[in-house]
């Protein structure tokens, strides 16, 4: 199957040589194909696909000009509100929730024209990193159908890496786009905070939360983000700047005197050597590119996943109040109030989401405050400290996205904390509110991906582009495809 | 360190129905979460400011105006009982 890039339909698009129609319908084929095997997506909206290539096909057959992603196949992690489309969230707690409104993210890519083929699945309100956490399925990584795909986001990377969409996106609070993309052997990105839209994206951590493009290659992530990132005014976290066309920063060459970190304390303990190895090499490439490397000390990088895992189930257990079975949702009946939201809230919730609801509501009872909430959103300027102090000296961080490759289903699922230990590398990240990608850079023996994390300072994902598209133009890894067997 | 006393105080605030065998998970789980956590102690934080938000923004306002959702049934629609324009529950009060 060919793996075409938006700019390569675009074309066969103009050019008739293909309809959206066409390229609709042979992306449902293989969705229906694939899907036993894969199971990345909750719900395939093939309907309303099939609607939107036919007026795409309407306006080119009018004449019209057509926008870069008019007909292109996208898939949606089911987190983000799409009106008249069931969004669950992947837990049983919103099983017949029908958004009556539209996510800012998806309103802009629909007028774009692009084709939502389906909903792709997640850990239950993104809380995971395997995707094992769904209420609904389990998905499978297409490199190795009994491995896990990553987390949260774990359809989307999985759906884009089966080429069961062009692109897709996610929804990152503590590496839930790129930790998968690095399992799936993808591009994911996690913009700075407040550069997309949170309106409609249902709540896990606000201050964390971002949403973001999973691709193919570097291209296609640089399309994507220009089309769904601004401001909005139904997100006062967003922030009101002027949005420049990504690809401009696709340059077939490195930026001379380019000055790229190695971020020394993540290529310490508990990390694979085969990682280790394939980001070393990777580092070489890009000092054969012509960045000069530097190594770089975040000394209080390590601390970044206790504190997130105080911060991000303290803000949990605030958001997930509203599931209270009065507005939408599922109900419990019960004979009074109190009951119906406990005995709710019981059937609807999995056990991960309701460990992070215990944990943050102990966290900010009376008492707990100053020792754990706030003592964490105090480690968070600690680390946007050690990330400052490194941009001072350097253009871009490098590190591995995860410590390990993908591992099996059912291999981490009876230990919270060893499930928590594949976002080391990311949370951090997040922490500090900067953007940060994953790019392949290479493979185990076990044939599994392996990538690399490149970070850049608050909203210059310019940077992140520039040095992912060099790369990426001088190695081979995003050619290669899954044998999905 | 939490007990299963406190397990179940913070179930009871987070309106979850828990079980026993779920109160003695929880228990276990949240201790070592919270020995986890315990390693910050190593950060001296004295005079440290919180960052509540990544980008630092305070005090976005808007004018109050009303803009009345546009399809109000569809709102009422969502909720598990309904009842003309509002949303119906069980018994907040027992009658004695």
């Amino acid at each position: 199957m060919s793996q075409e890039t938006i700019k390569e339909l675009h074309q066969q698009l103009v050019s008739k040589k293909r309809s959206a129609l066409e390229i609709t319908q042979e992306t449902l084929e293989r969705i229906t194909s694939l899907e036993p095997n894969v199971r990345a997506f909750l719900s395939i909206t093939d309907d309303y696909a099939l609607e939107q290539a036919q007026q795409v096909d309407n306006k080119i057959a009018a004449g019209s000009e057509i926008g870069i992603l008019e007909g292109i196949p996208i898939g949606i992690k089911d987190n983000m509100c799409t009106k008249g489309i069931k969004t669950t969230c992947a837990s049983r707690i919103l099983e017949n929730f029908v958004p009556p409104y539209e996510s800012t993210v998806t309103q802009k890519l629909k007028d774009a024209g692009a084709v939502m083929v389906g909903k792709t699945n997640l850990d239950e309100f993104a809380m995971g990193s395997s995707t094992e956490n769904s209420g609904y399925q389990v998905t499978a990584n297409p490199w190795d159908l009994e491995r896990v795909p990553g987390g949260s986001s774990g359809g989307s990377a999985a759906a884009v890496a089966a080429n069961e969409c062009v692109v897709s996106l996610g929804s990152d609070t503590g590496g839930s786009i790129r930790q998968p993309a690095s399992f799936c052997g993808v591009i994911g990105l996690k913009p700075t905070y407040g550069l997309v839209s949170r309106f409609g994206l249902v709540a896990y951590a606000s201050s964390l939360d971002q949403i973001g493009p999973f691709a193919r290659n570097v291209e296609d992530a640089a399309i994507l983000l220009g089309a769904i990132a601004g401001h909005d005014p139904r997100d006062s976290t967003s922030l009101k700047l002027e949005i420049p066309d990504y690809t401009q920063y696709l340059k077939p060459e490195l930026k001379k005197g380019l000055k790229v970190g190695i971020i020394t304390e993540t290529f310490g303990e508990g990390l694979e050597s085969t990682v280790a190895a394939s980001v070393q090499k990777a580092i070489a490439q890009l000092k054969d590119l012509g960045a000069e490397i530097k190594e770089i000390s975040c000394p209080r990088f390590r601390y970044g996943l206790p504190a997130y895992y105080m911060i991000a189930p303290s803000e949990a257990s605030a958001n997930l109040a509203r599931y209270d079975a009065v507005k939408y949702g599922i109900r419990k009946e019960a004979e009074n109030l109190v009951n119906m939201y406990t005995g709710t809230r019981a059937t609807g919730f999995g056990d991960e989401v309701k460990r992070r609801i215990m944990l943050g509501t102990y966290a900010l009872s009376a008492g707990y405050y100053d020792a754990y909430y706030l003592k964490a959103q105090k480690v968070r300027t600690l680390i946007k400290q050690d990330f400052e102090n490194a941009f001072a000296e350097v253009d871009v961080l490098v590190s591995p996205t995860a410590p390990s490759t993908a591992f099996k289903a059912g291999e981490k699922t009876a230990d919270p904390l060893a499930m928590y230990l594949s976002d080391l590398m990311t949370i951090p990240v997040n922490l500090a509110g900067l953007p940060g990608m994953n790019v392949p850079c290479g493979f185990d023996d076990a044939g599994l991906p392996i990538g690399m994390q490149l970070i850049s300072n608050v909203l210059r994902e310019d940077v992140l582009f520039h040095v992912a598209h060099a790369y990426e133009q001088a190695t081979e890894w995003h050619k290669k495809q899954p044998q999905i067997r | 360190m939490i007990d299963r006393e406190e397990v179940k105080k913070v179930a009871n605030l987070a309106r979850l129905d828990i079980t026993s065998e779920e109160e003695e998970q929880f228990t276990t789980q949240l201790n070592s979460i919270l020995d986890y956590f315990d390693q910050l102690s190593e950060l001296d934080t004295e005079d440290v400011a919180p960052t509540t938000r990544a980008i630092e923004t305070s005090n976005i306002t808007r004018t109050d105006t009303l803009k009345p959702f546009p399809d109000k049934q569809a709102l009422l629609d969502s909720a598990p009982e309904q009842e003309d324009d509002y949303f119906r529950v069980p018994k907040i009060m027992a009658s004695n």
